[in-house]
Formats: C-alpha cells, structure tokens, sequence
C-alpha cells in the first residue's frame, strides 16, 4: 500500500518508459541520474530558480518539486524533446541572436517557460513577459536580452 | 538538499487518505500539489515516515456556486482558479489575487487547498479567505466538518486541521453588487512571499462601507485582521484607518524587513486598498 521504492510507467519525450525509482527521487533528479536527461538542471532544489523547469501532462512545472512517484501515467517533455521536436526552433534561435543567455544555467528553463506563455499566443507585452518569466533566474544576462528574444518571436509567430 | 527516506502512498479515496494518516500518528503528510511540502522535505525542515498523494482522489478539483457560497475544491490547481470565469465573476478578490501567488510553474501545481493547509503568514489565499470570512471544510476520523476563518488560523504554520485531517475544500461567500473588494502587496520579485499585504472586502450601501474586513499578511504567525482599522475605514475616513493600525499590528522583524518598515509599508498598503475599496462601481 505504501512504499519507499515505487514502480512507475512515464512517457518521456514520446517515449514509454519503465522504472522503479525511490518515493524521496524529484523528477529532474530522476530525469538526471537515471534517464541521462542532464538538460534541466538543479539549482535552488526548492522552488525559487526555476533551472529545472520541464512540461508535465502539457504545463510547465519544478521538476525538484515534483516527486517522480507522482508522475506515474504522466506525460514528461525535457528540454531535450522539446528541442528536438523543433518546437521551439524559433526561440532558440532568437536566444543565440541576441545573446539571451551565457553561461547557459537558466536557458533550458527559460525557453520551456517562454514557450508556454508564448503558446496563448498575441504579442506579450514586455512587462507580462518579465512576469510570466519572473521565476526564472538568470544570474548572467540582466534578462533584456531574454525579454527581447521573447517579444521578438512573438512578433514573428504573430505574422506567420 | 535531497530529502530524507520516507514512504509514498498514492490515496484512493477520501476514506484511505485519512485510514493512511491516522496509521502513522502525525508522521505523515498530505500531499497535494507539492509546491511547498517538497521544498520543504528536500531541504530536510520535516522528515515524515510517508507521504499521502491525495492528487488521485475524485471529487476534489471542482468550482461550483452553492447557496450564495461559492465552493473551491482543495485540489483546485492556482492556473485552474485563475482562468475561472465563475471565479472571475463572483470571487473578485481571488481573481485580483491569483497572479501574485507563486509563478507559472508554481501555480501549474500548486493548489488552493495545500495553501490554505499550509496557512503560510505571507501567503496571499489565507489572508484571501479571512478577508471574505469564509469557511474551511475539513474531513477526518470522525466525519466533517466546517470551520470559519476567523477560528481556522491558530498559529505559525498552525490551523485548525488536525494530524488525521484533510482539508477539501473551502467555502467563500459570493459576491454581490454590494461587495467591495481591494489587494495589494509589497514583494521584492513578482510572485514571491510579500513582504506585507492586505486582502480586504467590504459592503458598499451608497457611498459608505459596512463590513470592513482587512486581512494582512506577512505581518506576524498568521493571516491577521486589522479591526481598527476596520472600524476607521467603515466610518469613512481613511486617515483614522491608518491610525488604528498603531493598535493592530505589530509585526516582528525578518529576513525581508524590520517591524518597524513593515508597518510603515502596512500604512501605504491601507490607503491603497482603501482607495480600491471606495473607487469601484459595480
């Protein structure tokens, strides 16, 4: 009824898969250290960061504040599926453009994050941008340059 | 931080849950949406023997307006409340809310019921529910049962729900042209704690208020009516609101600011939702 090791079935990045993880392992550290999915990142481990954002069932969530139990018969997206998928081809490249990240701690985050405020479509202002991203730290760029790469997509998604 | 060993159940019922709880004699958790326990355990502040995912139960996720209440399932997520129409149109006061708390990512997951559970003294829904003077449904061993807001807050991180309790849901009166509703607060980044805040709601009849409840948060161990100031603001003036503040509050320092700024920001806070209070027309 209750367990420390518990069986999951997750559907990571389209694909199906079987483990059997500890009830205490966070899902980036499950992502991590037994999928190799090194793409979200830890940082804060308790919510305030934002580096190890990924999609769970469609929505952005903390992958350290999101047990991997919990995530039996869910639907898991990285950033590596979401990359390689092209979904977000678009932002990418804006972000390398206009120089929206350096040392590269906070981008797999923040791209997910953009991405889904991106999705309700419309051109954001600047400052529902800041705020959508406002759990998102980046400790490198000042984030103008993200906000730009931002807005910039929305404009071009706008047009397309 | 990793967190400690500890077991997870996955609850099947409302029963279950509370079967599961009261087996392990206030070493075992609720969990809902996670945004606060999971920090919690992972920075090793609590390390229960089992966690209870209550997220599998049925029948807790609804928004639905009953009896001129309006009844918001503990397993509401934030991003739920925040796009509800029903929300929207009859909860003003959580729709002028709902953005403060959290983040995106935070409000994804987090729920309306692990919040109010939590009762955190800087959190904004606490502070939400005691300024409409709403009601808390509880389940336990023996049965369920309602508590208002006024008796649910007790302490620090300490609310009427006992160690076998499950919060499911909470009950707010709806609102009516009459009702009057005003927030704002102070935080250093969008969507973190504030530093001080105030939920408040009020009956307007012509141009006076009645009713006058203002909640603060951030001020002290709990969501905390400021009722001087209350009764200042029902008479009309404003000035006499903030002074009666003098006598509510007395906020202790912490790692965001001393008592003393704390209160001053209280004082700006007032006149602002005072100001929201008497501006709006239905």
């Amino acid at each position: 009824m209750s367990a420390r090791r518990i069986d999951i079935a997750v559907t990571v990045n389209g694909e199906a898969v079987h483990e059997t993880v500890e009830a205490r392992t966070t899902l980036v550290d499950f992502l991590r250290e037994d999928l190799g999915l090194t793409g979200s990142h830890v940082g804060c481990e308790h919510g305030v960061c934002g580096a190890c954002t990924v999609r769970v069932d469609g929505v952005v969530v903390r992958g350290c504040l999101t047990l991997a139990a919990q995530c039996d018969g869910a639907r898991v997206e990285t950033i590596e599926g979401v990359s390689d998928s092209g979904e977000i081809a678009d932002l990418q490249d804006a972000f390398h453009k206009r120089n929206a990240l350096q040392c590269g701690y906070c981008t797999p985050g923040m791209l997910l994050t953009a991405q889904e405020l991106l999705k309700n479509g419309g051109t954001p202002s600047r400052a529902a941008i800041r705020q959508h991203l406002s759990g998102n730290y980046c400790r490198c760029t000042g984030y103008h340059a993200i906000v730009d790469a931002v807005e910039a997509v929305a404009r071009a998604r706008g047009k397309a | 931080m990793k967190p400690a060993v500890f077991a997870y159940a996955k609850a099947r019922s409302l029963d279950h849950a509370i079967e599961l709880l009261g087996q392990h004699d206030g070493q075992a958790r609720v969990l809902a949406g996670g945004q606060s326990l999971i920090a919690t355990l992972n920075m090793r502040l609590d390390s229960p023997d089992l966690v209870v995912d209550i997220n599998g139960i049925p029948g807790l996720d609804g928004i639905a307006r009953r009896n001129g209440q309006v009844e918001i399932g503990a397993l509401v997520r934030h991003a739920a409340a925040e796009r509800s129409d029903l929300i929207k149109r009859q909860l003003p006061l959580i729709a002028q809310a709902m953005p403060h708390i959290g983040h995106p990512a935070i409000r994804n997951r987090g729920t309306i019921g692990g919040s109010v559970a939590l009762a955190d003294p800087a959190a904004e829904l606490p502070a939400c529910l005691l300024a409409l003077g709403g009601e808390v449904e509880i389940a336990g061993a023996r049965g369920r049962r309602m508590v208002r807001a006024d008796d649910f807050f007790k302490g620090l991180f300490d609310t009427a729900l006992g160690p076998g309790d499950v919060l499911t849901a909470i009950r707010l009166p709806a609102a009516t042209s009459e009702t009057r509703t005003g927030f704002a607060e102070f935080c250093r980044r969008h969507g973190d704690y504030a530093i001080v805040g105030l939920a408040a709601s009020a009956r307007a009849e012509g141009r006076s208020l009645h009713d006058v409840r203002l909640a603060f948060f951030g001020v002290g161990a709990t969501p905390v009516r400021a009722r001087q100031a209350e009764a200042g603001l029902a008479n009309g003036t404003v000035d006499a609101a903030v002074a009666g503040l003098a006598e509510d509050l007395d906020p202790p320092d912490d790692v965001q600011a001393s008592g003393v700024v704390k209160k001053q920001l209280a004082a700006v806070l007032l006149r602002r939702v005072a100001a929201q209070l008497m501006e709006q027309r239905s």
